[in-house]
């Protein structure tokens, strides 16, 4: 049998960080006591009447713009009816057929549009199932309902789970450095559900998909697909159907289970919101939005590359970790002489600094990939010109590596400046060509007659003993280049 | 002064009177909150389900509450206030026996306008349920009756609050109109009802029925009385993103003559038959008699009168209203479902099972089967047909409309085609009950102004005469209005009781 090819598309839902809701005035809110941010608008109260949220549209267009979409001049919005008790107007206000942003792209994936809506309240269901089914009662908190909401639908260009978990990252990204969102999937105000179907491998046509609702964290999205795909396929292999249908995943168990068939799914009888006006995007509000947008990472690292001369991995990583970027370029711009090389500094804070940091913080709740903030450089005890003074010392070799790495364990527990601590310490580097290194490398030898020898008699590997001996001596200060250089010398090798 | 010599006060002049410290209002209050609980609650016209328990504590000041001034221009006016209006902590039902007994946390904008002004909320007025009907005889508390005819209908949706008007249990009402509401049951019970442009007055706080048609207005003793009211009910409001700035003032109507005016009298609106099917369903004779002869008058005071304007899709309106209007109303309804507010059925096994019971127990026949209409026209593979097809004939409506005033300055019609029938004539027979707002639709889907006045009796019963504008054309609606009404003289004197 031929080989299969899976086929994602994605759908994020990304709760916007407007002052207040999509349709009233009532304030966001997450972890305050249930119903204390509603009013009528919002719990959907007899004769209550919605109005745009300026700030989401505003949003809106930052988001199109960053994901290169065609920006509506017109758009509408439409109700997308069904009940549901987390849903008190018995439709949500969404868009349809006309939405704010249509086409684009972020990285290689295409964009199929973007549209605004408002989130649904939360439904807590009491009793032994946790769904509405079998509990004993459902309570309903409406402070989330009314959140904005921005939908982003990509076109099915992701092949693997894997692909899709990064993409996701850029895309969380690209929506914090814009400011829009807290994108944070613990919290909901990132959702993704995925689109999946497989083909023959090199087939264009399309398979039956299905959607694959309720993953709620990195991991869980990319455990979801792969489980999913892995479902197909073994359908597939065996001679059967896959059936079009919402899924629904289990994190806990990993298991997939029908939410709804096709046959089941709703007919929302979508028609033009008559409460509402159309939203007609005006010059103003375009340049609003462009002059609110920043770098977005895929031209921040661009640029880093272009202009600093960094790796592509390296500007990558700097400018997908907006965070690491910008601490990045407050210690460029920091710097004084002997100026550390942008490649060398890039190193520095992203293994270096970076594993320090992170060994120090306590692990992330935010599983693979996410973000701990005590691994954020900015909010630690080194700051940019340090890190910046430290690299251009050890790139000019005025200290040596080991000598760095020690005045960095000092800069990350307690803070300072570096040229002091090697002033104080008294960690600048040995001069290869004074005495002071030449007479530690002799005495190194005497001290290891046993791997003398074996160095001279030419096995290399050998000399671990003596190095580690001058470094003992030199407190890390001597260069390592420069111990062999002399050792060789005084071997007569 | 005696009850009866109060209550005959317009509401312009008792506000003066008021003003001048001729009358305490609360007396006036007092002499119609007597009046209107006769006629509540099953009672007498059963034109009130609600009636205030007893006069206002202090008049609050209106306007800017400075040292002087006696308060705001509407100072211990009461008011007659449609159910469907969001009242704070006031009976809000809507007509409809799902929101029995719901108290709103707030009040709509077109109320406080008004209270905000000096007005008294006096009541609250019987109508159709959610405001749907054309006699009053949808609401879940029981049927108004016409008082100039016990046996017959008020019209609707309105129904309560015309008949209140008509009968001198309140000096105005407010009221809405989607269809028709404010001027059918106006012309009903011969008294003025004006349906505002679309925009000028927010509905935030009436409960709806078809979002872009609902309008809310006044039914009035007289054209000035209604000027009063909508100059204080215009207001441009940010919770209503529908809501418009009206571009000028409302003037107190003063014009006695029509000289320059250009009357036009569509062929469509006007004759013995209305369109469709030709069921034989036309506006009858003795309602075309009355229209005819205040024509006639419009003529001496100056008016041209021009027979060949045209609204060539007029006759669709009808249609196309009721699949748009349901299509709305099956969407606007559908909060109506036992969670958070009002009726809820009694130990559901399920979630469905407490949507369904709720919703069966809760609405009536008509609020159902315009549900179901609107939920059909709406649904997939159907909304193009339907949905589709009627927006666009109310797109033709309006362009027939900007046609028409380009050759005419207002346009007049009868405003129902019959005048109050029976209780139970046509209950049976929606279609039949439909046809009421054959004349009125029209004016609604375009979202321009009209307004009707009493323009005769036709067999000892009211006729109305429809008067419509372009969009913000009230002021010169209602100038047309006032001169039509003095040179007609009508009196209403025998509908009060």
């Amino acid at each position: 049998m031929t080989d299969l090819e899976p086929v994602i598309g994605l759908e994020i839902h990304v709760q916007l960080k407007t002052r207040t809701k999509m349709f009233c005035g009532c304030e966001l809110s997450f972890g305050d006591p249930p119903n204390t941010h509603t009013c009528p608008v919002c719990l959907g109260l007899p004769g209550s009447l919605p109005v745009a949220n300026a700030r989401a549209v505003h949003f809106g267009l930052m988001i199109g713009m960053a994901l290169e979409s065609e920006l509506a001049p017109r758009s509408i919005f439409h109700r997308k009816n069904y009940f549901y008790p987390d849903l008190p107007k018995g439709y949500q206000i969404s868009q349809y057929d006309e939405p704010l942003c249509l086409g684009g792209k972020l990285g290689d994936v295409r964009i199929h549009r973007v549209h605004l809506e408002e989130d649904a309240a939360k439904l807590i269901h009491v009793g032994s199932s946790g769904r509405i089914q079998g509990s004993e009662e459902s309570v309903v908190d409406f402070n989330r309902g009314g959140t904005p909401l921005a939908e982003i639908v990509t076109e099915p260009d992701l092949r693997t789970a894997e692909q899709a978990g990064e993409w996701l990252r850029l895309l969380r990204t690209t929506l914090r450095q814009l400011g829009v969102s807290d994108v944070n999937m613990e919290e909901g105000s990132l959702r993704c559900d995925a689109n999946i179907s497989l083909r023959p491998a090199g087939s264009s046509e399309l398979g039956t998909k299905t959607e694959l609702k309720n993953m709620n964290s990195f991991r869980f999205i990319e455990r979801g697909i792969r489980a999913e795909i892995a479902r197909q396929e073994k359908l597939l292999r065996s001679g059967e159907r896959v059936v079009q249908e919402t899924l629904h995943y289990d994190p806990a168990s990993h298991a997939i289970t029908t939410l709804r068939s096709k046959e089941e799914a709703h007919d929302y009888r979508y028609f033009p919101e008559p409460d509402l006006v159309p939203i007609a995007i005006e010059q103003a509000m375009l340049d609003a939005a462009a002059e609110a947008m920043g770098e977005l990472p895929a031209a921040r690292a661009e640029r880093l590359q272009r202009t600093l001369g960094l790796s592509a991995d390296s500007a990558r990583q700097l400018a997908f970790r907006s965070e690491l970027g910008d601490y990045f370029e407050a210690a460029l711009a920091a710097a004084v002489e002997p100026a550390p090389p942008a490649q060398a500094l890039a190193n520095w804070i992203s293994s270096d600094l970076l594993a320090r940091l992170q060994d120090g913080a306590e692990a992330s709740g935010e599983g693979a990939g996410g973000e701990s903030v005590d691994g954020d450089p900015n909010h630690s005890r080194v700051k940019p010109a340090a890190i910046a003074a430290l690299v251009g010392l050890a790139s000019a070799k005025q200290i040596s590596v080991g000598a760095a790495r020690q005045v960095l364990d000092r800069l990350v527990a307690e803070g300072g400046d570096p040229v002091a601590i090697v002033a104080a310490e008294g960690l600048a580097a040995l001069d290869g060509e004074g005495d002071e290194l030449a007479a530690i490398v002799a005495a190194a030898l005497e001290a290891n007659t046993d791997a003398a020898e074996r160095v001279r008699g030419g096995n290399a590997k050998a000399i671990g003993p003596i190095v580690g001996y001058v470094m003992r001596e030199t407190k890390g200060r001597a260069d390592g280049g420069e111990v062999t250089k002399l050792v060789n010398e005084q071997l007569g090798i | 002064m005696s009850d009866a010599e109060l209550t005959d006060l317009s509401a312009a002049e008792a506000a003066r009177e008021i003003a001048a410290g001729e009358i305490a209002a609360g007396e006036l209050f007092e002499a119609y909150r007597a009046r209107a609980a006769e006629h509540a609650s099953g009672a007498g016209l059963n034109c009130f389900t609600w009636v205030a328990p007893g006069a206002p504590a202090e008049p609050s000041l209106g306007g800017d509450g400075a040292p002087g001034t006696q308060g705001g221009a509407l100072q211990g006016v009461p008011l007659a206030v449609k159910d469907l209006f969001c009242t704070e902590g006031v009976p809000s039902q809507s007509g409809s026996k799902i929101l029995e007994g719901y108290l709103p946390p707030y009040t709509a904008t077109a109320v406080s306008r008004l209270t905000g002004a000096g007005a008294s909320l006096l009541g609250k007025t019987n109508q159709d349920e959610f405001a749907m009907g054309s006699s009053n005889e949808n609401s879940a508390y029981g049927p108004v009756l016409n008082p100039w005819d016990r046996k017959r209908v008020p019209g609707g949706s309105s129904g309560g609050s015309a008949a209140a008007v008509a009968a001198g249990l309140a000096p105005w009402a407010l009221g809405t109109d989607t269809g028709g509401s404010i001027r059918q049951p106006a012309a009903l019970c011969g008294i003025v009802g004006l349906k505002p442009t679309y925009g000028a007055v927010s509905r935030y706080g009436m409960i709806a029925f078809a979002s872009s048609l609902d309008q809310a207005g006044p039914l009035t003793r007289d054209v000035t009385d209604a000027a009063l009211m909508l100059r204080h009910l215009v207001v441009h409001d940010e919770r209503d993103a529908t809501s418009l700035s009206f571009p000028e003032e409302i003037v107190l109507p003063s014009a006695e003559r029509l000289e320059g005016i250009r009357l036009g009298v569509p062929r469509e609106l006007t004759s013995n038959s209305t369109g469709g099917d030709g069921d034989g369903e036309g506006i009858e004779r003795g309602v075309l008699d009355a229209f005819r002869a205040a024509l006639g008058r419009a003529e001496e005071l100056g008016a041209e009168i021009v027979e060949s304007v045209e609204l060539p899709h007029a006759p669709h309106a009808l249609s196309a209203y009721y699949v748009l209007a349901p299509a709305e109303a099956s969407s606007n309804l559908a909060r109506f479902d036992g969670v958070r507010y009002g009726l809820r059925a009694e130990s559901p096994k399920d979630l469905v099972d407490m949507y369904t019971r709720t919703r069966h127990d809760g609405f009536g026949p008509e609020v159902k089967r315009r549900i179901m209409l609107g939920t059909y026209a709406l649904s997939s593979g159907y909304y193009d047909a339907f949905y589709g097809r009627a927006q666009r004939v109310r797109t033709k409506i309006g362009e027939d409309f900007r046609t028409a005033f380009d050759q005419v300055d207002l346009i007049v019609t009868p405003t129902a085609p019959t005048v109050a029938f029976k209780l139970g004539e046509k209950t049976a027979d929606p279609l039949a009950m439909y046809l009421n707002d054959f004349c009125t639709v029209p004016m609604s889907l375009a979202g321009i102004p009209a307004i009707s006045i009493p323009c005769g009796l036709s067999d000892g019963l009211p006729v109305g005469l429809q008067i419509a504008g372009p969009a913000f054309s009230e002021n010169r609606l209602l100038d047309a209005a006032h001169a039509l009404e003095r040179a007609l003289g009508f009196d209403g004197s025998k509908a009060r009781v």
